[in-house]
């Protein structure tokens, strides 16, 4: 009889920032079964929203995830619009979609990053990594924010995204092409990549099906599904691009759809910044007088897949009912197919392949005098005050 | 096939067992079904008519347990709706797990948050609670004065 070893990955294990526990049920090095357990940080955000306004349920529905914290008040201000029969004005429908599109690259180039960190490849990971940080100093420009943008509203946007600024944000995304040029040929002829990846974690076209997978799961096996097309909202009717798909369902083709896909984000973004131009600047808002009874479901096409809210409002101005559905919800049960028959160092590139929803935000920041530009404090000037703290308990004793 | 041609074949299909169909736009529409005809008509929303399982929400309201079962034809852009009111006396309903995969976590879900009871469930163990509340406490059910 062959013995069968349990090795857990979680609930707490660096490889995630989230806690969630994977018990991989393996003999000798092929996993054989895998379990997953979660609940671990419920913190019932559906009955929070029922005792918030429309408006600070944004705030709310926001921090669901911090990588795509747009995709979630992207998919509730589409309920909510259903519901009032809400049309917003074209200039917002661009900023909204330019968000949204400049969250698919950070969180695509995120994910890139881990992929390569977890097949060892460090390079990889720094890389991508590093050619995200202009894409949210890009958020900081317009929002305010790296994370939890606090851009959305029912009827309209918080902030407007000023026709003087466009030419910078321009040669942010030019700088940021050619670089990005440079990451995906890395990745894409990259054999050593090739062989880690190819035949890795294959999900097939009834397997999506199955556990109704969505977002680049699903388009790297074949299926063709984009609510940005399918159901269309914000200024993706406005603009051309086409839907990413690959046939081979392998990690390998997860990653080639969402390197891609990148190109259609820049191409949405340039498009939708030459339609802010021909737009009234600060038009952003309709307005909005109260939400009627009755429902409407929003979709959003999210980094990782549709994100769907579900809304039932009574004609108050909190919402009867929310259900959230974010992607990760279906795509995470898909481990059960692509993991099962690997080995365990192919598993964990497997249970990353789908882009469980990770988060981290940690960072340094960097402080210029206004009227010199000089540096306030620095790297250095951090490391020598953590350094003089240390010397000064040393002291102490 | 547009939205009036499905509803129009869900409702031709099963006349006994369609209670309403609400059209609310063409691409958002509620279909009321008695819930003892749910896995037949789920397994021809899914099988025939080729549509896909988003997600169910449930919702506990005055009239019992209220589920949606959100289904969308990507194609046309729809969202159709398989609407069942089960009575809060004996909120009992067939599993659809057996058919796809996609419900075997969020009937296990409504399960621990309203007290539904998915009848030959799969693999009907804890999925949120563990931990977090007690067994036959139900934090999303309502009180109705």
């Amino acid at each position: 009889m062959v013995k069968k070893t349990l090795i857990p990955i979680g609930p707490y294990h660096p490889l995630q920032e989230e806690p969630e526990l994977f018990k991989l049920y393996c003999e000798g090095e092929i996993v054989k079964d895998i379990k997953w357990e979660t609940g671990y940080n419920h913190r019932g955000i559906e009955k929070l929203s029922e005792k918030k306004t429309y408006d600070q349920s944004f705030f709310l529905v926001e921090r669901i995830c911090g990588i795509c914290s747009t995709s979630h008040p992207f998919a509730f201000a589409n309920a909510v619009e259903e519901i009032g029969n809400i049309e917003i004005t074209n200039r917002a429908k661009y900023i909204r979609s330019i968000i949204g599109e400049l969250e698919r690259i950070h969180s695509h180039l995120l994910w890139v990053g881990l992929a390569g960190h977890f097949l060892g490849y460090n390079t990889v990971f720094m890389w991508a990594w590093k050619y995200r940080e202009p894409i949210l100093d890009l958020f900081e420009m317009i929002s305010g924010n790296r994370n939890s943008y606090a851009m959305f509203k029912v009827g309209g946007m918080r902030r407007d995204i000023e026709n003087s600024k466009i030419p910078l944000i321009q040669e942010i995304l030019d700088k940021f092409k050619k670089k990005n040029n440079l990451l995906v040929g890395a990745v894409m002829d990259d054999p050593v990549l090739h062989a880690r990846t190819k035949g890795v974690g294959v999900l097939t076209k009834q397997d999506i099906i199955d556990y109704a997978a969505v977002g680049p799961t699903a388009r790297a096996s074949g299926i063709d599904v984009d609510v940005r097309r399918d159901d269309p909202y914000a200024a993706y009717p406005l603009v051309n691009w086409k839907v990413i798909t690959a046939e081979a369902g392998d990690v390998f083709a997860k990653a080639e759809v969402r390197l891609l896909e990148m190109y259609e984000s820049i191409s949405i973004i340039e498009q939708c910044l030459e339609g802010l131009k021909k737009e009234k600047e600060g038009d952003i808002n309709v307005k909005v007088k109260d939400i009627p009874e009755g429902w409407g479901t929003g979709r959003a096409e999210a980094p990782r897949g549709e994100v769907f809210h579900y809304v039932l409002s009574d004609g108050s101005n909190s919402p009867a009912r929310h259900k959230i559905r974010a992607p990760s919800y279906t795509n995470i049960a898909t481990f059960k197919k692509s993991c099962v028959g690997q080995t365990i160092s192919d598993a964990t590139i497997s249970l990353a392949a789908v882009d469980p929803c990770y988060c981290c935000t940690e960072r340094m920041a960097v402080a210029y005098d206004r009227n010199t530009g000089e540096k306030i404090m620095n790297g250095k000037d951090l490391i020598a005050l953590s350094a003089k703290k240390t010397e000064n308990i040393k002291n102490q004793f | 096939m547009n939205t009036e041609e499905i509803l129009k074949n869900i409702n031709d299909k099963f006349k006994t067992d369609v209670i309403d169909v609400f059209k609310k736009t063409e691409t958002r529409a509620t279909i009321t079904i008695k819930p003892e005809s749910l896995l037949q008509v789920a397994e021809y929303v899914f099988k025939d008519l080729d549509l896909r399982f988003i997600i169910a929400t449930a919702n506990h309201t005055k009239k019992g347990f209220e589920i949606l079962y959100h289904f969308s034809k990507d194609n046309i852009g729809l969202i159709a709706n398989l609407h069942v009111i089960l009575p809060v006396e004996k909120p009992e309903i067939e599993s659809l797990s057996n058919m796809f995969s996609a419900t075997n976590w969020i009937e296990r879900e409504m399960h621990e948050l309203y007290g539904i009871v998915f009848l030959n469930h799969p693999e009907p163990g804890k999925l949120i609670s563990e931990g977090n509340w007690a067994e036959g406490v139900y934090p999303y059910r309502r009180e109705f004065k």
